[in-house]
């Protein structure tokens, strides 16, 4: 059966940030993903994902989880739409969103 | 439909419409007007000899013959598939055609689009789909690419395009779908002639497909989302 | 100064790179997430643009509206929102009558994981895009991605008042591996990278006048063949396609068959056109220059 798989994950954060208009990197191709983020009224890092690799659940809990670890967002909405990246690569599109997020919020 | 039966249902006798090889052209009287027709057959290959012939049908009728409606009778296979044509620009010999059948349209010329029996891709982006509207045969085939290739493009297997083609109208060719998402206005059924007179008396001459498409419901977000830009 | 790929940069990039810094103002962004609703059935991820960005700017101080589309996300593909995008941007020059409209196009033409939907889409931004042209806005299309310029939007492109393309880019209507499927390698080898740029690329296109504009891979040169473009305005009359016509009927006719590329630029009066590939585009064009 095909179709995607939606996937979502919500931590605690405590590293606020100053308003920030949206930031996207990354692009929707195979092996590539694009993030969206967003600010949020709210004291967590969520992240919704939207994957046409399907059953790999417990790998981005494990991925997302390590970003939140070295980041620790708080008011802050990560939207992924995916087409199979390795974690390597998601952890890449997600540290070049933290680095453009903190660009975007130091304005 | 064969274009000959097609012209005598249409006209009876009173047409003087030719083939010369896949090239239809002509002119015929319906309701005491002269009608310029170009277009056609054989599942014609569209390649730049093809599209400069109709162009210069189009031409003639701009320059010789203000105000006359146009008729193009389509059926083809899409774009020829030869390196020649591709050298010569095909897509800009496309486009000359499309920006013809545009000025004519602009200058006050009806200009009606009919498949009569299959159209495909770039070959109907250039004729057709360029008409102030188009129209369709019930039987008539609508394709962008046949499904072996499709395959091939996409990576979608050829049972999963087969399966999408029977019942998703995104994906099925039958012409009763270019109707429901507004890429044609409406099959001509029964009565030839009165389909082509309504067609004269009523086909727009702004393009409404988006809208036709969001009112039939087969394409539900392109008026909206141009709207949208439009509020912006 | 150090050059900046245009091919390389994504479709966002090449906007920021081609107007005036700063003064880009995006139309239904990413964060508004109008997204294709065909494609997860197919199981393909959206994309929150759709594949293209568009919106306004300003160059050299103008006020242009500009989209670009993303190569990488589909091939470029035109589906229904894409298209409906493109459309809309049209409609508002018609009604706000910028001084051009930049289409970045990179496209493999219709999305066809959207088929029907993407054919009568990319029918009408050539309806609206020859609006446009016809209200005396400058369309110029920018061609200088890695995928090219294909498809419908191949003939799309050739509506517009202005092509600008790369000397690595390309414009066609069918791939060549969809014409060596179809024909064989005979007909046209796709792995002969030579031979595929000899026949579509932007040297060739320069050459024929199917482009009007070669410039380097480069956003510089790009934006200021954009700039160029804003006195480009040629509303399309019966002398206008007339003198097409001619052109484009004598062309056929001289082109001997089974001509190769190098065989037309000879005939075209090109002076030492077997060298003409290893040429970079200030050398061609120096070359035609008289």
């Amino acid at each position: 059966m095909t179709g995607m798989e939606s996937l979502s994950y919500e931590f605690a954060g405590s590293q606020a940030v100053a308003p920030f208009a949206p930031v996207l990197v990354g692009v929707v191709a195979s092996g590539n993903l694009e993030v969206l983020v967003e600010a949020a009224a709210s004291n967590a890092c969520a992240f919704k994902v939207e994957t046409s690799a399907r059953g790999f659940g417990a790998i981005w809990e494990a991925v997302l989880h390590d970003f939140h670890e070295r980041h620790g967002f708080k008011g802050v909405n990560v939207s992924i739409n995916d087409m199979g990246a390795t974690p390597a690569v998601v952890s890449l599109r997600l540290d070049q969103a933290a680095a453009s997020l903190k660009q975007e919020a130091s304005r | 439909m064969q274009w000959p039966l097609l012209a005598e249902q249409l006209f009876g006798t009173d047409h003087a419409i030719r083939a010369d090889g896949d090239f239809l052209s002509g002119t015929a009287m319906f309701d005491d007007a002269t009608l310029a027709v170009v277009g056609s057959t054989a599942h014609a290959a569209i390649g730049v000899e093809m599209a400069l012939r109709q162009a210069r049908v189009v031409l003639d009728t701009i320059a010789q013959h203000p105000g006359r409606a146009i008729l193009l009778l389509i059926d083809t296979q899409g774009q020829q598939l030869r390196r020649r044509d591709e050298l010569l620009g095909i897509n800009r010999a496309m486009a000359h055609l499309g920006c013809c059948i545009d000025l004519a349209r602009r200058q006050g010329h009806r200009v009606i689009g009919l498949v009569y029996e299959q159209a495909l891709s770039g070959g109907f982006i250039t004729s057709g789909l360029i008409a102030d509207a188009c129209y369709a045969l019930p039987e008539a085939e609508i394709r962008v690419m046949r499904i072996p290739a499709m395959a091939r493009v996409t990576k979608i297997s050829e049972a999963r395009l087969t399966e999408l083609s029977q019942a998703n109208p995104v994906f099925a060719p039958g012409v009763q779908n270019y109707v429901a998402m507004g890429g044609v206005r409406a099959l001509w059924r029964g009565d030839l002639r009165a389909c082509l007179r309504d067609a004269l008396a009523d086909s727009p001459t702004t393009d409404e497909r988006a809208h036709d498409g969001a009112l039939r419901g087969g394409r539900r977000l392109a008026e909206s989302v141009a709207q949208r830009v439009l509020a912006a | 100064m150090s050059r900046i790929s245009f091919a390389e940069c994504s479709a966002r990039e090449r906007v920021a790179a081609l107007l005036d810094a700063g003064s880009f103002e995006e139309w239904l962004p990413p964060s508004a997430r109008v997204t294709s609703p065909h494609l997860a059935q197919l199981g393909v991820p959206a994309a929150f643009d759709d594949g293209v960005a568009i919106g306004r700017g300003r160059l050299a101080g103008h006020a242009v509206f500009i989209a670009a589309q993303e190569g990488e996300f589909m091939g470029g593909g035109v589906g229904e929102v894409h298209g409906a995008k493109l459309v809309g941007l049209m409609q508002r020059a018609l009604r706000d009558r910028p001084a051009a409209v930049l289409l970045l196009a990179e496209s493999g033409g219709v999305r066809l994981h959207e088929a029907n939907a993407g054919l009568i889409a990319v029918s009408e931004v050539m309806r609206a895009l020859l609006d446009v042209r016809a209200a005396g806005i400058p369309v110029v299309v920018l061609i200088g991605g890695a995928n090219g310029c294909f498809g419908g939007m191949g003939i799309v492109a050739r509506c517009a008042d202005r092509v600008v393309m790369s000397d690595s880019a390309r414009l066609a209507m069918s791939g060549p591996e969809v014409i060596e499927a179809s024909f064989g390698v005979e007909e046209f080898d796709s792995r002969d990278r030579a031979l595929v740029w000899r026949t579509t690329g932007g040297k060739h296109r320069f050459l024929s006048g199917d482009c009007d504009v070669l410039v380097d891979d480069d956003v510089q040169a790009f934006r200021d063949a954009a700039i160029a473009g804003l006195a480009a305005a040629q509303p399309l009359s019966l002398d206008t396609l007339e003198r097409e016509h001619a052109l484009l009927a004598t062309r056929l006719h001289d082109a001997p068959e089974g001509a190769d590329a190098v065989a037309l630029w000879q005939r075209w009066g090109v002076p030492d056109a077997a060298h003409v590939p290893n040429l970079d585009a200030a050398e061609l064009r120096a070359l035609v220059a008289h």
